[in-house]
């Protein structure tokens, strides 16, 4: 039988995603892709895979896995979790392990992950990538338009997801030290593009306030909850386009943020957008959270997006080896392993 | 040269705004521009987003400054001049697309007609009396927004929108008309349905072709009975209708 994992619990929300299908906008279809490329970027570098490859994107709570390959490269990264490796289907219990490390497992063992504390997206990569034909040049999900992941739909109980390697390289595991994927508090974000919609003071106390992230939000856009926003000359304007991280604001004057499986187009004026560097950490940012928004100016967020594409340059310096027990697991002292580890940059990147 | 106005959307887009209605001559140098952009190739841009009014342009800031993609905007805009002037320059396709506006398949027929003053008859004939012209694609991967609706027509949305409706649903709000390419919730007024997918979700291989329709198209609606109807979306079904524009005929291709 071909290699594959079988989805014994689909979890929450499990949706293949890699860094989306920019391109089509014109055409109605969403850049989609990981709400937090961060993290996916960091589990794909910890199994080895280029940055782009697809991954599983698990939202609070996490699928069921069993393994029907010889043995799986499994990579974690994003938010915490309880991740448990069962000896079998049956098993009520086995080991567990953090996230942000890979681990091998073998033909026949379950991977349980339980819900996610500290953030609202874990990814889970496998080595060598799922065995699934992009649509529009990505293996994305686009659950809205049914189109690309695993039949344009989250995982359900049942599903074969097939895997590209039957076995994998021969390397102990790796964790990956130091780069934050925490939750911020405060997003930066330039004004406009509609905010002559606004009055002065309106948009002054939006950049003042404090919200809610309300339930209802999902991979289209995070719904707040705070003071209500005036508009100053009515909330309806013919639709023109959204980028990412816009900030409409609807009749009711609550605003939206308008996350990576934005419709294209829409109808509310948007009195700012989040700067590109922060909108990763936006995406992990869970139902119940409390966030406020900075305003700068433009050339502020370049400044702050050529520091966070440098950290993202960064992140294959992150990757060390596993240590077991205290200990450094004594295969991964042995030079090849180490040269193989410095080639997978130039995969990655 | 038109008058506009360029407007951040954060870091790594721009909003080159013509104006703020839905409008023929808006939407025309909407799309030269994006024309203009597209032949110039300029190296930076990620690509483009015509609306009614607007061009969203998404660069990368790194290969192609904010400052010189403006200034580059403004170089383009010079030749804008003459489709202004002109009325407009020929953009897109032109396409029959085959409807059926039995009462089966358009469940606000009635409520439109009386609505409007109209019978049924006339709602129709009005409706597909027109050639539309393609704004935009939005909300939908291929759903084209098409207008404008004669304006004893248009009516606002629905108070009570639908959790589903079918695909191919036709469907009126305002000026705009619409065939709604999948299943999906729906404040729109149906009037009809069409056998043609205005989006394909055959082969992966495909990209552009995907939407049938494109900004620019003109489309007119030819209307069809339930039984011919039932025929095409069988065809459809089976891969086997193949619309063409309208220098070919209709009809289902081998």
């Amino acid at each position: 039988m071909s290699p594959a994992l079988r989805v014994l619990a689909g979890g929450l929300l499990t949706t293949v995603q890699d860094l989306g299908r920019p391109g089509y906008q014109r055409l109605g279809v969403p850049v989609g892709g990981a709400l937090d490329p961060v993290a996916l970027r960091a589990a794909n570098a910890l199994a080895g895979n280029a940055s782009n490859t697809g991954a599983l994107e698990v939202a609070y709570v996490g699928p069921t896995l069993a393994v029907e390959a010889d043995d799986v490269r499994m990579a974690f990264a994003g938010a915490q979790a309880s991740i448990e490796i069962l000896p079998d289907a049956t098993a009520s219990s086995g080991r567990r392990i953090d996230a942000m490390r890979s681990v091998r497992v073998r033909r026949g063992e379950v991977v349980r992950i339980g819900s996610l504390a500290g953030g609202a997206v874990l990814y889970v990569a496998v080595e060598g990538g799922f065995d699934i034909e992009p649509v529009l040049g990505s293996t994305s999900t686009y659950i809205r338009g049914g189109l690309g992941g695993w039949q344009g739909r989250a995982l359900v109980a049942g599903d074969r997801l097939p895997l590209r390697l039957n076995t994998v390289t021969d390397h102990d595991d790796l964790r990956l030290d130091g780069l934050d994927l925490g939750l911020p508090t405060r997003f930066r974000a330039v004004a406009g593009p509609q905010s002559d919609y606004f009055a002065d003071d309106e948009i002054a106390a939006f950049f003042d306030g404090e919200y809610a992230v309300c339930a209802g939000s999902d991979r289209m856009g995070m719904r707040l909850a705070g003071r209500r926003i005036a508009h100053a000359r009515g909330f309806n304007i013919a639709s023109d386009a959204i980028a990412p991280g816009s900030i409409q604001v609807p009749g009711n004057g609550q605003p939206i943020v308008l996350l990576v499986d934005r419709q294209t187009t829409g109808g509310y004026p948007k009195i700012a957008t989040v700067i590109s560097a922060d909108l990763p950490a936006l995406g992990r940012v869970p139902i119940g959270a409390k966030i406020a928004f900075e305003r700068v100016t433009i050339e502020r967020a370049q400044e702050l997006r050529r520091a966070h594409l440098a950290e993202i340059e960064a992140i294959h310096d992150r990757i060390v080896p596993l240590e077991v027990d205290g200990e450094m697991a004594p295969r991964l002292l042995d030079y090849n392993l180490i040269s193989g580890v410095i080639d997978a940059r130039s995969w990655g990147m | 040269m038109p008058e506009y106005k360029v407007l951040p959307a954060g870091d790594t887009a721009l909003v080159v705004e013509f104006g703020e209605t839905i409008d023929r001559r808006l939407s025309t140098l909407v799309l030269a521009l994006a024309r203009r952009l597209s032949e110039a190739d300029l190296a930076g841009i990620v690509e483009t987003v015509p609306t009614f009014r607007s061009l969203m342009v998404h660069y990368d800031p790194f290969v192609l400054p904010a400052a010189s993609l403006i200034a580059c905007i403004g170089e383009l805009m010079q030749s804008l001049r003459i489709v202004q002037d002109s009325g407009g320059e020929e953009f897109g396709r032109n396409w029959h697309l085959p409807v059926c506006y039995d009462a089966r398949v358009a469940p606000d027929l009635d409520e439109v007609a009386a609505r409007s003053g109209l019978s049924p008859a006339e709602v129709v004939e009005r409706h597909s009396a027109v050639t539309y012209h393609v704004y935009m694609l939005g909300f939908l991967p291929g759903q084209a927004y098409m207008g404008d609706v004669p304006a004893e027509l248009a009516l606002p949305r629905r108070e009570n929108p639908r959790l589903k409706i079918p695909a191919g649903s036709l469907a009126i709000a305002s000026t705009m008309t619409c065939i709604f390419p999948q299943e999906t919730p729906c404040g729109w007024h149906l009037i009809g349905r069409s056998p043609v997918a205005l989006w394909d979700r055959g082969p992966s291989q495909m990209t552009d072709d995907r939407a049938l329709l494109a900004p620019g198209d003109k489309v007119s609606f030819t209307p069809v009975s339930l039984r011919e109807y039932e025929i095409l979306s069988a065809k459809a079904a089976q891969g086997m209708l193949k619309i063409l524009p309208s220098d070919a005929p209709i009809g289902a291709a081998a």
